[in-house]
């Protein structure tokens, strides 16, 4: 089969339905390799759409190349977990194994190594993506192993299967981990109700968005239902964000492999009351290795009657599908997933109106969190009454938490809502803790002191990540680590985050350069005060937290790193002139400068 | 000073003149809000950013254009609404909102808004075409901005001056998609898109495979054409046409050349 | 009271110029008869002007152009450590100007270009010897090595602007160059 009957043959197989580029896209790439000028010329000609708006898509994803990457594509999780265990080692002796710098490809095009955001592992890192395949627990051993099928050129599909084992680590199992319902049970209970009372149900719950913000979920799929399609598509959607890009979470991905029919059960039960007859999961790139058994939960559902038509005997119809994300933290924030399930770039919608009365194709949609949708089972299933009694009066039900770090038993926690941090750092085992980052680096980092607050909407909200730091760890390399991936995920399109989160990337490094001085720690307060009002979106908006947080809470962490109290300069100078230097062949005192000022 | 009555009523009446004159029939006497405590008039479903720029009213601005929908990217035309920041371009007024424009806490922001833009491209105005007509530059004198103050980025941009008739020099994009807009919208031809990632990856994309304009049948009539607010998309063999002192913004800062839609 | 009857010590002014091509000292000539004027009020340390090689205390320095090479960089700091108030003069002084044009090339692309394989040149070597500054890789505007105080823009800026600004300066107000005066070009 030619590259052109390749390429045409998943186009039709998505009906050559531009809205499906970012599947056309990766499946493209999975037989060819890369996404090159030809390849999207022809898919673009395939679906009708300008080539730049292709191409637009194509080099918004990390996940997907417009330049040959190699055959073995090495992605090393780089959130501030793996590094805690070691991941950078790793990486480096990785590469100097290869003969490689990272970012770059081989000279015989075998292999590139790089970095990526969390994967999502944080409980069984360090972990890497090879070709998009999750493997966990990496070793010193594991490295030098590897390099050894990648030279052999051994298929991803014939490594060691043990690699690629990922454990859910459930450690504390409450109302949602510990239900005893079989599938179709609580949509049964929906159907029995109807739409009206159901959503009566969710409202009376008290259930509030998972995602970390804590919308009321009745609200929305109220707004939703009452929301009058438009045009010729006239429809609802339900939208399962399983994106969890966060770095430090990672509940979802335990809830799709142990609990699919929960999340699909709740999509359903949404789309019930929505009025919708379509739901999609947008399951991050990161989790591909999800898709298969996801699929056939999908299939074994349909075969049960719990999807397609006629739902259980209703007149109720609806049904799902796993769009895959390729690499965007962005698309976490609702608008921007709902942009690039239409297949374009993951850029946040200007707001209102609002997904729920304007949202994928224009029309209403309801975008809820993973463990919302399957909270909202336990409703539909024990009703509202008996749900609103765990937790708090603001924060009923339980939360997941992802818990990692410096513990003994990192993994998932499901408490009701209302348990202080202090609480789950006993029972995870973390001793000697000096700071906890819940929510992920857009979320707060909490100190000693704070230890009796609690995870509730009333005081931290959180979508779940809990990253321990014992005293060890150093607060401003936290930090430091969070300010790069805020540049890394950045979409770019307004000002403040586009130039702020690179501005303020540099300034730590070179803070941690030791080139710092107070001038650049104002400065860094500076960026925070734009970026937080000006920014676009959440991302922006939330972007210098992890700096704000730890310049209040651990300073003396940054100011130890400041060269002197003065000025000073924002780059190496005697490394400014290392260039003439080698072309004159001079060392002489001339041919340096000082980095420190003479006088 | 104080200000007489005799003075207040003659402001009062200019300002009703100028309110009946650019008020659409329908636009009810309480559709009227307030803008650094002066009455702006508005019709439902109007932007804050509308409603002032059809008023006279200068509301800092890069990527907004009357002519197009709004982007919302640049976020210059950030203003206070109630309190709370937010951007004039995509905010829709609201009887008795009051907005902050030009005060200082907001200039200021905008100051360091343009500094971002400026370190972020490869910005030399003397050596560019545009000079004395830039949006962006012309901006940046109305906010009285000195210097770039961040540390410069010198990025490594290309320029494609492959077109007969058009030089395009992407060292002077400031991401504002008007180009998107224009050939999408008006000239039906969908030449640019945006694309990319972040500060490095973000740009303008050329419909064609070689990226090159001139293998796209983009024409020097197009309205994309005229459309950059900086000297990215400049027709070829006119440069520094009109002389220094003569230029658009020599004449007149751009707060005092409030530009309406094109009827 | 005797004091503040005296008139006002004159203040001391350095200038210099460094990756740039002397047009904004040019332009401050342009002042013309307000030189006169200017003279009664200040007197000038080193500066193109009196050919003094090495800046002692001063009030005010005034830095034309960027640093491209490391002599700039020591001349600079010279100015920082010695001028209570620096001003960076000029388009290159403050984003690197026309020099800073070179920063998308690699400087070993540029030398060897310019010293080793451009026709007509008798390929005698990249100069090396320890009396000429070594190029630095890429050039850069002031404010990246010293804290600079005041910024006055232009390629130059124009004698009124110079003048409107140095006015405001020496009668202790924060120079505003406003309309016309403030301009980048």
């Amino acid at each position: 089969m030619s590259d052109t009957e390749m390429i045409d043959a998943v186009v039709d197989r998505h009906h050559g339905d531009g809205t499906r580029l970012m599947q056309i896209l990766r499946e493209t790439q999975e037989q060819l390799g890369w996404l090159s000028p030809a390849t999207l010329t022809r898919i673009a000609q395939a679906i009708a759409w300008p080539r730049a708006w292709v191409e637009g898509t194509a080099d918004f994803y990390s996940f997907f190349h417009t330049r040959p990457m190699g055959r073995y594509r090495v992605l090393w999780s780089d959130n501030i977990t793996d590094r805690m265990l070691g991941s950078t080692d790793l990486m480096q002796a990785m590469c100097k194994k290869l003969w490689l710098e990272p970012g770059r490809v081989s000279e015989d095009g075998l292999v590139s190594v790089d970095t990526t955001s969390c994967t999502g592992m944080c409980d069984q890192g360090p972990a890497v993506l090879v070709n998009y395949q999750a493997i966990t627990r990496m070793t010193p051993s594991r490295v030098a192993e590897m390099v050894g099928l990648i030279r052999g050129e051994t298929p991803v599909a014939d490594w060691p299967a043990e690699w690629f084992a990922v454990d859910d680590n459930i450690r504390r199992k409450d109302m949602l981990l510990a239900h005893d319902l079989v599938p179709g049970q609580a949509l049964g209970a929906a159907l029995e109700r109807g739409g009206d009372r159901m959503l009566a149900e969710i409202k009376d719950a008290r259930l509030r968005g998972r995602g970390g913000a804590g919308f009321g979920t009745g609200q929305k799929w109220e707004a939703c239902r009452n929301a009058p399609g438009h045009g010729a598509g006239a429809a609802h959607y339900v939208v399962c964000n399983a994106d969890e890009g966060e770095p430090g979470t990672f509940k979802d991905r335990v809830l799709l492999t142990s609990y699919a029919d929960l999340v699909f059960e709740g999509m359903s039960i949404a789309g019930l009351v929505v009025g919708a007859r379509k739901g999609m999961l947008y399951l991050r790139g990161e989790y591909r290795y999800l898709l298969e058994a996801l699929e056939s939960a999908l299939a074994t559902r349909r075969a049960a009657n719990l999807l397609g038509s006629n739902i259980l005997g209703s007149a109720f119809e609806f049904d799902i599908e796993i769009h895959l994300g390729a690499g965007a933290y962005i698309c976490g924030e609702e608008s921007a997933l709902i942009e690039s399930l239409e297949g374009k770039p993951g850029r946040p919608r200007i707001r209102p109106p609002f997904p729920v009365t304007r949202g994928y194709l224009d029309q209403p949609t309801t975008v809820n969190n993973v463990e919302t949708l399957a909270a909202s089972c336990l409703i539909a299933a024990h009703g509202s009454e008996w749900y609103a009694q765990h937790g708090t009066e603001k924060s009923t039900g339980s939360k997941l938490l992802s818990v990692s770090g410096d513990c003994e038993r990192p993994g998932i926690y499901e408490y009701p809502y209302g348990v202080t941090v202090r609480q789950v750092l006993e029972d995870c085992g973390a001793s000697d803790c000096q700071a906890v980052q819940i929510s992920g680096p857009s979320g707060i980092c909490v100190a000693e002191g704070e230890f009796d607050r609690r995870i509730a909407f009333e005081d931290i909200p959180t979508a779940g990540a809990f990253m321990v730091f014992d005293e060890t760890r150093d607060m401003f390399e936290v930090a430091r680590n969070f300010a790069h991936f805020f540049a890394h995920e950045s979409c770019g399109f307004c000002t403040p985050c586009r130039v702020g989160t690179t501005l303020v990337r540099n300034l730590m490094d070179k803070i941690a350069r030791q080139h710092g001085s107070p001038y650049d720690i104002d400065e860094l307060f500076k960026l925070h005060r734009l970026m937080q009002g000006a920014s676009h979106c959440g991302l922006g908006n939330s972007a210098c937290n992890p700096i704000f947080d730890t310049l209040n809470k651990f300073r003396p962490a940054y100011e130890r790193r400041l060269m002197s109290l003065d000025y000073e300069p924002a780059f190496d100078l005697d490394a400014a002139l290392s260039q003439a230097r080698q072309m004159t062949g001079r060392d002489d005192a001339g041919a340096h400068l000082q980095n420190e000022a003479e006088t | 000073m104080k200000t007489s009555k005799s003075e207040v009523s003659v402001q009062a009446n200019a300002r009703e003149a100028r309110v009946k004159a650019d008020r659409p029939a329908e636009t009810k006497a309480n559709n009227i809000f307030q803008l650094d405590g002066e009455d702006v008039p508005f019709t439902p479903g109007q932007t804050i950013m509308q409603a002032a720029t059809a008023n006279g009213t200068y509301i800092p601005h890069l990527c907004w254009h009357p002519d197009f929908s709004a982007h919302g990217s640049c976020k210059l035309c950030t203003v206070k609404v109630n309190g709370h920041f937010g951007s004039s371009c995509t905010i829709e007024a609201q009887p008795g909102m009051e907005v902050e424009n030009r005060t200082m806490e907001l200039d200021d922001k905008r100051r360091t808004l343009l500094q971002m833009l400026f370190v972020e491209g490869n910005h030399f105005c003397p050596s560019c075409e545009k000079s004395g007509n830039c949006t962006l530059q012309a901006t940046a004198y109305e906010l009285n901005m000195m210097s770039p103050h961040f540390d410069m980025f010198y990025p490594d941009r290309p320029v494609d001056a492959s077109h007969p008739d058009i030089l395009l020099d992407f060292n002077r994009c400031i991401m504002c998609a008007l180009c998107v807009a224009a050939s999408r919208d008006v000239d039906g031809k969908n030449i640019f898109a945006m694309g990319g990632r972040g500060l490095l990856g973000r740009r303008v994309h050329i419909s064609s495979e070689s990226g090159k304009l001139a293998d796209t049948d983009f024409a020097a009539t197009d309205r994309a054409a005229s459309i950059c607010p900086v000297g990215v998309i400049l027709p070829k063999r006119k440069g520094f046409a009109i002389p220094i002192g003569q230029r658009t913004y020599d004449l007149a800062p751009i707060s005092r050349q409030v530009k309406k839609a094109t009827p | 009271m005797n004091a503040s009857l005296s008139p006002p010590k004159k203040l001391r002014v350095a200038t210099t110029s460094l990756a740039g091509c002397f047009g904004c000292h040019m332009s401050f000539l342009d002042i013309d008869e307000r030189l006169l004027k200017l003279l009664d009020l200040i007197e000038f340390d080193r500066s193109p002007l009196t050919d003094i090689k090495h800046c002692g205390p001063c009030d005010l320095g005034f830095i034309e152009g960027g640093l491209c090479n490391a002599e700039n960089v020591h001349v600079l700091r010279e100015f920082r450590a010695h001028c209570k108030i620096l001003v960076a003069v000029g388009a290159c002084a403050i984003n690197g100007g026309l020099p800073a044009q070179r920063n998308h090339l690699d400087l070993r692309d540029v030398l060897e270009e310019v010293y080793q394989t451009e026709a007509g040149l008798s390929h005698g070597g990249i100069p090396n010897d320890p009396e000429l500054p070594l190029p630095l890789n890429k050039v850069h505007p002031i404010h990246e090595v010293v804290k600079i105080d005041y910024f006055l823009p232009g390629c130059p800026p124009s004698a009124d602007a110079i003048w409107k600004f140095l006015t405001d300066l020496l009668a202790g107000r924060t120079p505003t160059l406003g309309h016309g005066l403030l301009h980048y070009d």
